[in-house]
């Protein structure tokens, strides 16, 4: 084996891994490792409502950035998540939360899962049971 | 019964597609701001850093409070509307001015016209979060006491007035 292209492969894994680390703030946000790991937890369960379909901790738009200066300033000043969460939501709605509380609006997607898993599964059952019932030959010839 | 199944499968779909393409557009969030109070402020005038103007110069009669900034598009598509609206004195305009340069702002009104009462330079976007703000132009119907009555999110027309801002307007002044 080329000694010289598994170091240039070595090389290109490094670059491609570095990318998936950088986060869009080019520094971190706090010091210390814990309010660091809690912070970037936060900031992925809100949405970016200018761009809906990212959080806050995948997007640039200014008001992502604005977002998230908001949740640093909250956990500085000893706020707890879900005084955080609330703090948006009164603004923003339940639509801004990744994980919106179960309420009767959001009823139906938090159970659709369940509801498509019920249909799945009677589907499955009457078809395994339909198979069963047919007198068909079990040598399999 | 063989056919039943994908007709019942084929009629909730259309059922959901019927209910998705009328329902608006899906990217407009409903404010859950509508019947509680205006969040207080007190910020910068844009047409003069040192004047400090607040909300509470809104209160006493029906009013609107109007997001704009210099880069947002849809902001120059309503501004016609807004000068005549203003120039109609049917009810008083307040702007917030979000995430601008103040320069560009005043350019802005220097151009095009000036239909605000006043408007607050909320540089940093605090207000603007304050009020559930995601994207401008927004426009607030906000009542003699400071109760947000309705928020509009896109350009505002002669239809949108007609149909959505004054039958409420008449509501309050009766």
């Amino acid at each position: 084996m080329n000694w010289r292209m598994t170091r240039l492969g070595c090389l290109f894994l490094c670059a491609m891994l570095s990318c998936v680390a950088q986060a869009i703030d080019s520094e971190r946000a706090f010091e210390d490792d814990a309010m660091q790991s809690r912070y970037q937890k936060i900031i992925a369960e809100v949405r970016c409502l200018t761009c809906q379909n990212q959080s806050i901790k995948d997007s640039n738009a200014p008001l992502a950035q604005d977002l998230r200066k908001v949740v640093r300033e909250q956990m500085a000043a000893g706020r707890s998540d879900a005084e955080i969460y609330a703090f948006l939501q009164a603004r923003y709605g339940d639509f801004a939360l990744y994980r919106p509380p179960f309420t009767a609006r959001t009823a139906l997607l938090w159970l659709s899962p369940l509801i498509l898993l019920a249909i799945g599964g009677f589907a499955v059952f009457r078809v395994v049971h339909r198979r069963a019932a047919l007198d068909i030959d079990t040598d399999g010839d | 019964m063989r056919f039943l199944a994908p007709l019942a499968i084929f009629a909730l779909l259309g059922i959901v597609f019927v209910i998705g393409l009328r329902g608006g557009d899906p990217g407009e969030i409903p404010s859950p701001l509508l019947s509680k109070p205006l969040p207080e402020f007190t910020l910068a005038r844009v047409l003069d850093s040192t004047e400090q103007v607040s909300s509470q110069t809104m209160l006493g009669a029906p009013s609107l409070l109007n997001v704009w900034g210099s880069w947002c598009v849809n902001c120059a598509v309503e501004h016609d509307f807004l000068m005549r609206l203003a120039e109609s004195g049917r009810i008083r305009i307040f702007g917030l001015n979000w995430n601008d340069e103040r320069a560009n702002a005043q350019q802005w009104l220097a151009d095009r016209g000036d239909p605000y009462q006043f408007s607050a330079h909320d540089g940093e976007g605090r207000v603007a979060i304050d009020l559930g703000v995601y994207g401008a132009p927004e426009t607030f119907l906000v009542d003699a006491d400071g109760t947000i009555v309705h928020k509009h999110i896109g350009p505002l027309t002669d239809a949108i007035w007609r149909d959505d801002f004054l039958p409420r307007l008449e509501a309050l002044s009766q």
